[in-house]
């Protein structure tokens, strides 16, 4: 099958991967949360503080993720306002990182790792068992508040795929037996 | 200017001498060499160029890089060699769009874009005959949820023309890539329903889409379905734009006026009568004079901005809030003429209001949210009940089996197809108000105007002024076409830097000839001047040419309408605009 023309191999690409939902905001449903003034003034003043806001959109971001926890619909907003852009911009570099969210992050947040190394090591029966036990989907947080749930591209840790994160600690070669253990470690 | 310097580059073995600074491939195109292309779009007239270079399906070999490389965005240099035609090259086009199409959906049998689609053909021309990856599809829900476009994400190739389109020609900003690699596509302001942003159904980005990503919402199972209930008195009117484009459905040169191919056409489809929108512009011209003279004479708000167009309409109520005193109030020309119809005419004839439907044949795909404005559709029935395109219109033709290009010629009916050629230029960017001047001048000056076409107002800069003579009168008019120039115009009014009388404003580049519901123009603009150019043809052949001689017009005032402007006028052909949340 296929014709190998001046030497061109094809690359055949079979297995086939859960593709992630970009993340959706709802622009009717109400806020889910006000944000007191402090906190818009805080990001206002560091935008203000810039020497230029070219380019800078993503430090904008992170900013102000670290400043309201996550972005939704609002803040993205102001930021747009702020910065004369369309909306629709600020959020494709929204969609673009997985690293934002425009939901609120629970304590702990767990990306298992989606990249080809860890798939094919079996990441997608860890990711369900994340999802059964944790009753949430990605993007999702618990209604304890205590996880959020993501699927994530390679992380750079194939050697010790499948590999799965809570916050900043790195777990290699997790069986599907031990997402448990992994939870209730954070669970005290 | 400094001339530019010219380089020697070969492609295919064949020297030419380049100015610098173009790239690969317009210098093929000056070698009569063609390379396919597929995100690549360049609109000279309209400023528009779009070159994300995403899609791959130029690759050229320049052998002194040893490497391939995208023709649409390389710039020549000096002595470059090029070979579009080596096995390398050639294998490498294709499989660019084998890997598109490995993520695309196999429905090109059921997909509104067959035989239109860009990708398609390339497919053909490209000699694609397997696809030799299989892997993920995307599978993202259709968005159904606005009145005029629908966005089917899995059809999305990511060439990004939409985007350009909408944010930098239109300045609209609701478009823009969400997520990213192999899962991205386009779409609104957290991926929000179409209809919840704060997109003005322009068109502009289902113009230029290479695929059915984005098209319009199709209407024309409805309009069949009233033709075929006989207790429907189905209506039919056409906008001055359809004539000068819909020929090139059928295969007819571009700049082929088929107005009488048209009638006929419709007339066969089993309309019970074919009407011009000509007709409801030039009601449009004289409420739209008499309001402009009212508020001259009454020191009101100025300037007037012309209320053709809806997604112009919709842009002001989004973008400039502040600014919603200064449009006129007058209804769009075939919402005007969808009033008078259920009113007037269907007194006239006996019609129960309640049995007549009216279908707009419209270059636009905001008229089909338009017409679905709860202040258009309140006083008992709709205004206008069914608006399709021009596209439209033409499978609708094939569909019924009509011969249209060895059609005969027929007339509009009677009375509400008398027009003139006023009406006739509303379809190009500053006739709406070459034909309210034509009106207003001798309203104001009672005398007769000479000369009726005003040069100054035509053309198509993006924004134009222009200062007209009225009597003595020394009137200032603003012309902008496109929203990215009529954001221009309106800052300038907004913050007090011009001082017009009158403001023309259309959504689309090139105003309705090249609107979002036209016929694709597949990135050429020479098409859209030649639309240009009939339309003033056209006009220069109606006898009469200013909207107020018009005498089935006349009629309509004296029997029924009373005066320009006057309180019935008022209350039927008047309308008003609400502040929207901006997106
Ligand atoms: S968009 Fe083009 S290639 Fe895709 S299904 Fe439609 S016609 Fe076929
Ligand atoms: S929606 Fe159409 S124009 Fe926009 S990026 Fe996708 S394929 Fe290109
Ligand atoms: S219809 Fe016009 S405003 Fe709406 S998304 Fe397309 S280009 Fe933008
Ligand atoms: S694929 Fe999982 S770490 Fe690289
Ligand atoms: S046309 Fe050149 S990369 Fe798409």
């Amino acid at each position: 099958m296929g014709n190998n023309v001046s030497g061109f191999k094809i690359i055949y690409r079979k297995e086939v991967r859960i593709m992630t939902k970009p993340q959706t905001i709802s622009v009717t449903a109400p806020a889910e949360e006000e944000f007191p003034k402090e906190k818009y003034d805080e990001l206002e003043q560091f935008i203000d503080g810039m020497e230029t806001t070219k380019g800078a959109l993503i430090e904008i971001l992170h900013k102000a993720q670290g400043i309201f926890g996550y972005l939704p619909r609002d803040v993205q907003l102001f930021i747009a306002r702020k910065l004369g852009i369309p909306g629709a911009e600020v959020f494709g570099v929204v969609s673009f990182y997985s690293y934002f969210t425009t939901k609120p992050r629970g304590k702990h947040t767990i990306s298992v790792c989606m990249g080809t190394a860890c798939y094919v090591r079996g990441a997608d029966k860890i990711l369900e068992k994340m999802k059964e036990k944790l009753g949430i989907e990605s993007n999702e947080i618990t209604e304890d508040g205590l996880f959020t749930l993501k699927d994530v591209r390679c992380i750079g840790a194939c050697g010790l795929a499948p590999v799965v994160m809570v916050d900043d600690k790195v777990f290699g070669r997790v069986k599907v037996e031990e997402v448990d253990d992994i939870l209730n470690q954070y669970r005290k | 200017m400094s001339e530019k310097k010219m380089l020697k580059v070969i492609i295919n073995d064949q020297e030419l001498m380049v100015p610098e600074g173009i790239t690969i491939l317009e210098a093929a195109h000056q070698a009569g060499v063609h390379i396919p292309t597929l995100c690549h779009l360049d609109l000279h007239d309209f400023k528009m160029v779009n070159q994300t270079a995403s899609c791959r399906v130029c690759m050229v070999e320049a052998p002194g890089r040893n490497t391939l490389v995208p023709a649409c965005v390389t710039k020549v240099s000096e002595g470059m060699e090029v070979r579009t035609d080596s096995i390398r090259a050639i294998t490498a086009r294709r499989m660019a769009v084998e890997l598109l199409l490995s993520n695309h959906p196999n429905e090109c049998f059921t997909c509104p874009k067959n035989l239109e689609c860009e990708l398609q053909a390339l497919a053909a021309e490209l000699n694609v005959r397997e696809i030799r990856w299989e892997g993920d599809r995307m599978d993202y829900p259709k968005d159904l949820t606005s009145d005029a476009i629908v966005k089917d994400a899995n059809k999305c190739i990511y060439c990004r023309r939409c985007e350009t389109a909408c944010n930098k020609v239109q300045t609209c900003g609701i478009l823009s890539g969400i997520g990213r690699g192999f899962e991205a596509f386009v779409g609104p302001f957290g991926n929000i329903p179409m209809v919840e942003s704060s997109c003005t159904y322009c068109g502009q980005c289902v113009q230029v889409c290479p695929t059915a990503a984005l098209t319009e919402v199709y209407h024309m199972d409805k309009v069949w379905e009233a033709i075929n209930d006989p207790d429907k008195y189905v209506i039919v009117q056409t906008a001055p734009a359809i004539r000068v484009a819909i020929g090139e459905l059928f295969g007819m040169e571009a700049g082929t006026i088929a107005t009488g191919k048209m009638v006929t056409a419709l007339k066969r489809m089993g309309f019970d009568a074919v009407f011009d929108t000509d007709f409801g512009a030039d009601l449009t011209v004289m409420e739209e004079a008499a309001e402009l003279i009212y508020r001259i004479k009454n020191n009101k708000t100025l300037p007037i901005l012309t209320s053709c167009c809806p997604a112009w309409v919709k842009f002001i109520e989004h973008q400039f809030p502040e600014l919603l005193e200064i449009p006129s109030t007058c209804k769009s020309p075939h919402i005007m003429f969808g009033t008078i119809a259920k009113t007037y005419y269907a007194e006239k004839n006996n019609i129960d209001p309640d049995n007549i439907v009216v279908v707009s044949v419209m270059p636009c795909i905001a008229k089909k949210a338009e017409a679905k404005r709860p202040e258009l559709t309140k006083d008992e029935h709709n205004n206008v009940d069914i608006v399709v395109t021009t596209r439209e219109l033409g499978k609708m033709i094939k569909e019924a089996g009509i011969d249209f290009k060895n059609l005969p010629d027929t007339e509009f009916d009677k009375p509400l197809g008398e027009t003139t050629g006023a009406s006739v230029i509303f379809g190009t960017t500053g006739g709406v108000i070459e034909a309210a001047l034509r009106t207003a001048y001798e309203w104001m000056t009672g005398e007769e105007l000479k000369n009726v076409e005003f040069e100054q107002l035509r053309g198509l800069d993006g924004v134009r002024e222009a200062t007209v003579d009225v009597g003595g009168k020394e009137l200032h008019i603003g012309i902008a076409h496109g929203l990215g120039n009529a954001r221009i115009l309106l800052e300038n009014i907004r913050d007090g830097k011009s001082k017009y009388h009158a403001v023309e404003i259309m959504a689309c580049p090139g105003g309705c000839i090249a609107g979002g519901g036209q016929p694709y123009h597949h990135g050429n603009d020479e098409i859209v001047k030649k639309r240009q150019q009939d339309i003033y043809d056209e006009d220069r052949r109606k006898k009469v040419r200013k909207s107020h001689e018009n005498k089935e017009i006349l009629e309509l005032y004296k029997e029924y309408l009373g005066e320009p402007f006057g309180d019935l006028a008022h209350r039927l052909l008047h309308t008003h605009y609400e502040e929207r949340e901006r997106i």
